[in-house]
């Protein structure tokens, strides 16, 4: 594929994911990149706007496998991963794979999840294999993890610690549509037909190309430079807690990236940086004033205006 | 920069209250109770107010409170102006300024304050302790000035920065320290010192006036020997330190009778029959008197100073500062041959009926020896070594014949008992004689090679006029003790008698520790504090430079004129290497600030043409041209080869 194809390929993308959900370029969007970038996504909002058909319609353009995890508080570790039966007729114990093993999962609502169910998806999306009773089964590629997770004010819900959080490369909020989006949406068709209705515009192999580019897409020494120094000031500033890790900001540098290719361009721009800022760092800095409600792209805003480029 | 519609914050007072603690504390120690308590309360309740959260007091109590303090102050001192009044005002207005802080301008003005109450600290004490609790103290505050403007850095943060700019102006400091040209005086000595309490000698001796200073181990001079005795100090049994003349005898009390200078240049010649000059470099410590002390005979008079019919050496002014001179000393040298006859009848004159005793047997030498006063002074000497006089540090109290009382009862007493004694028997057998009060030997320190003078080695002798000798120097307290003027105090007293701790010649390691701290003390007394025009000479002069004022002025300004081009250079140097793509985004960003379209140093290319783009349609696909031009250059793989020398046209080409 050339470079305009690829992005010819893209805007396609966007363009099947955007008949359906209404109103949300930017999040899509970031979406995407996400999964360009080969991370993990995490959608943070309230029930009913529109995360579950996010991931049923990613998985459907992208032309991949999905399974769809709902996480619940008596949920086991096995009830993911799966679990070895033992087989009465050849007398012997047999793997029965859990959902996971799939190219994408759906983990829904995985801070209702006690602890324990979470970190064993947590620990499979990090290693990309899973270790049951002494032997490792490698998960699919790609892998892709979307956990949905309602607003940790919400009863009944596990907050994940910072650490895990990491793990997922970008947050994002959907929100509410506006107001045509909405009135659209109400007299549009019923969304889960139109999912079933889409044909794939990627097969496996050539998702890992793209990939492949995204990664080889041009960081100038300027462009690091400047990554650095956001990261740098964070761990200065006292506005924070603690300051971004460098796994970080090279998350930061991986989304950017595909946030370029998404553009169509061979090089990354400040503005890429910028762009991704709010979904890369939102849930890894935390503010030490906690009580104040301060949105993603707020903290970002403060971030990018106190940096100057290099 | 600070804004001034900025409150102060929560962070910023916490900042400003350490660096105010900070000031207060080493000068609480200088100030009376009740206003260390008010201070102290002061910054308790500020303390409280920041942690706590409440109001700030209002105006009018503040107003209240400075008066009652400057009340206070006022009757106190019955002033508000000179050192400890004016300090002591300054305090109370630092402590309630902080009561006020509402806006930057108040966050200065205490850190200013702060800088001033530092300084301060040096009108009280200047030892290198206070140094370095001032240096400290600076650092504090220069980081309480820094966050006054910025406060979001970390505390660890604010404290390098400052130490980076303290550093920074270090250099400088030196500089005007080593080079900026001297005044005579010193550099911290203030009007008011004059009621400070000195230990040392007085123009009067009674019995126990001397054994009361041995006592004291403070310091009274230091001596650096230089010229044929650098290295090698003469023997301690000639160390004689002159200090007062007491020719005024009332039965119990001697006392200095002239303190009029009589002359100028030494009256007496130079010359020696066989003994070397002595070269030595004297650092007397303030003692609020006016007589100096020197080896016999000084040959140059210090400045500002001169001698006395009797030849004691004085200073036109009080010493009340730490003073230095340097002296050439001639022993053997004749004094006294033509001395006006009223000096010899003042140093012959006896209370009436006192001491029948000595009187007695002073008249048997006078008759055994007839007029040869040499044999007379020979006959007392014996009389005294015949005696087994005690030397001690506690005589038994005398009555009204007190030279009786010790010669013949009790036979026990310290140097100025046997002063007295000697010089009583010589006058009460007609020979010129006078008690001379100084000190006597002294301690090298091995560290840094000075002889240290202390209270303790105070001392008193003799000098009896001889018609064809002039003055000579008998000090009787050789005759019982011998080796306290050939070694020192410690071995010549009973064991049993208490001495100061640097006295004493047990304890050598505690001793050795005080060498290393009294060295380096008298490093810091002789080249910090003691950095006079004499001093700034001789450096430079061993520097090879001409010492001259006006010469050290312009060496001053060439130095400070070539670090700041070095600086300056360093800085165009670093704005050189910005490079050249860099340098055309600046002069696109001018442009465009013509306009009124400022760039945000975060705003990306992209970002800032679309800005540009809709205030000025006009010009829109030209910016954005330049910006994805720039862009290109700045952030792609490969760049365009002449992606540059486009850029620079087209940002000429732009004409807004």
């Amino acid at each position: 594929m050339q470079p305009s194809e690829h992005h010819l390929l893209l805007t396609q993308l966007l363009t099947d994911i955007n008949r359906i959900i209404l109103g949300k370029k930017e999040p899509v969007r970031m979406a995407l990149a996400c999964l360009l970038a080969g991370g993990h996504l995490l959608v943070e909002d309230l029930p009913g706007v529109g995360k579950t058909t996010l991931a049923h319609v990613l998985a459907r353009v992208l032309g991949l496998d999905l399974q769809r995890i709902q996480f619940t508080s008596d949920m086991l570790p096995a009830d993911i991963i799966g679990v070895s039966v033992f087989d009465r007729a050849s007398g012997a114990f047999h793997f029965h794979p859990g959902p996971i093993f799939t190219q994408m999962v759906l983990a829904d609502e995985l801070n209702r999840a006690t602890p324990k169910a979470q970190s064993a998806l947590l620990e499979a999306m990090e290693e990309r294999q899973v270790t049951i009773e002494g032997a490792t089964r490698a998960l699919p590629a790609p892998f892709f993890v979307i956990a949905t997770q309602n607003p940790a004010f919400q009863i009944g819900t596990f907050p994940l610690p910072e650490s895990q959080l990491d793990r997922f490369l970008l947050k994002i909020e959907l929100g509410y549509p506006d107001a045509a989006a909405e009135r659209e949406l109400l007299a549009g068709a019923d969304r889960r037909q139109m999912v079933a209705e889409l044909t794939p515009r990627l097969l496996p192999p050539q998702l890992l190309e793209l990939q492949q580019k995204t990664r080889s897409v041009h960081a100038s020494p300027a462009l690091i430079a400047y990554i650095q120094a956001l990261a740098a000031f964070t761990r200065s500033s006292p506005l924070w807690v603690a300051g971004l890790s460098p796994r970080a900001g090279l998350a930061l540098l991986a989304v950017a990236r595909a946030w370029a290719l998404l553009d169509g361009r061979d090089h990354v721009l400040p503005e890429d940086v910028q762009a991704v800022l709010p979904g890369v760092i939102a849930h890894r800095l935390r503010f030490h004033d906690d009580t104040r409600k301060v949105g993603a792209g707020e903290t970002a805003n403060r971030l990018i205006e106190a940096v100057p480029l290099p | 920069m600070a804004r001034l519609d900025r409150p102060v914050s929560r962070r910023q007072s916490q900042w400003l209250l350490l660096a105010a603690v900070t000031a207060f504390a080493p000068l609480a120690t200088h100030m009376p109770v009740w206003l260390a308590v008010f201070a102290g309360a002061a910054f308790v309740w500020r303390g409280w107010i920041i942690q706590r959260g409440g109001r700030l007091p209002p105006r009018w109590l503040l107003v209240l409170l400075v008066i009652a303090g400057s009340l206070g102050v006022f009757f106190e001192y019955r002033s508000l102006f000179g050192r400890t009044p004016g300090i002591a005002l300054l305090l109370i207005f630092l402590s309630l300024k902080l009561m006020e802080l509402r806006a930057p301008r108040d966050a200065v003005v205490t850190v200013l304050l702060c800088y001033f109450l530092i300084l301060g600290q040096f009108l009280f004490t200047q030892t290198i302790l206070t140094a370095c609790v001032t240096c400290l103290a600076v650092v504090i505050t220069t980081a309480a000035l820094l966050a006054a403007n910025n406060d979001r850095p970390t505390i660890k943060q604010q404290f390098e920065h400052a130490g980076r700019l303290l550093l920074q102006a270090l250099p400088f400091m030196l500089l005007l320290f080593v080079l900026f040209p001297r005044v005579n005086g010193p550099l911290w000595g203030l009007p008011e010192d004059r009621r400070t309490a000195l230990s040392g000698l007085t123009d009067a001796m009674a019995p126990g006036t001397i054994a009361q200073l041995s006592q004291s181990d403070a310091i009274a001079f230091r001596v650096a020997f230089t010229g044929a005795f650098k290295g090698i100090a003469p023997a301690q049994s000639s160390l004689y330190w002159r200090g007062l003349v007491m020719p005024d005898f009332d039965g119990r009390t001697w006392r200095v009778s002239q303190t009029r200078e009589a002359y100028t240049t030494p009256p007496y010649a130079e010359e020696s029959r066989h003994s070397k000059p002595i070269d030595y470099e004297l650092t007397l410590e303030p003692h609020g008197k006016r007589w100096l002390f020197a080896l016999e005979s000084p040959t140059t008079l210090p400045a500002e100073s001169g001698l006395t019919r009797d030849y004691q050496l004085l200073s036109r002014q009080p010493v009340r500062s730490r003073m230095r001179y340097t002296q050439r000393a001639v022993p053997d040298i004749q004094k006294g041959l033509t001395d006006p006859p009223e000096v010899l009848q003042e140093s012959l004159a006896l209370p009436k009926n006192s001491n029948p005793r000595t009187r007695a047997i002073a008249i048997s030498w006078r008759q055994r020896h007839g007029d040869n006063d040499a044999a007379i002074l020979q006959a007392a000497e014996d009389f005294f070594s015949r005696q087994l006089l005690r030397y001690t540090l506690n005589p038994p109290l005398t009555g009204s014949d007190s030279v009786d009382e010790f010669l013949f009862d009790n036979k026990r007493g310290f140097c100025e008992h046997f002063a007295s004694a000697f010089a009583f028997a010589l006058r009460a057998a007609g020979v010129p004689a006078r008690v001379v009060a100084g000190y006597q030997g002294g301690e090298i320190n091995p560290v840094d090679g000075f002889l240290v003078v202390r209270q303790y080695d105070a001392h008193a002798w003799t000098e009896v006029w001889l018609s064809k000798q002039g003055w000579v120097r008998v000090d009787p307290t050789a005759i019982a003790a011998p080796r306290r003027i050939d070694s020192s105090l410690a071995t010549a007293i009973p064991a049993n008698e208490t001495l100061p701790f640097l006295a004493r010649n047990d304890m050598a390691w505690l001793k050795a520790i005080r060498y290393q701290i009294d060295a380096v003390t008298n490093g810091w007394n002789q080249w910090v504090l003691g950095y006079d025009p004499q001093r700034q000479r001789d450096l430079l002069t061993r520097l090879g430079l001409d010492a001259d004022w006006r010469n050290m002025t312009a060496l001053l300004t060439i130095l400070c004129g070539a670090s700041l081009l070095l600086l300056t250079g360093w800085v165009l140097r670093q704005r050189e290497r910005i490079d050249p793509v860099r340098r055309a985004w600046q002069r696109f960003t001018a442009k465009l600030a013509k306009r009124g379209i400022v760039w945000q140093p975060w705003e990306g290319p992209d970002t800032l043409a679309a800005r540009a783009a809709s205030q000025l349609p006009a010009h829109a696909t030209k910016i954005h041209a330049i910006a994805r031009s720039y862009a290109r250059l700045r952030y792609a793989a490969h760049p365009p080869s002449k992606g540059l020398v486009e850029l620079n046209q087209s940002i000429r080409d732009l004409s807004l």
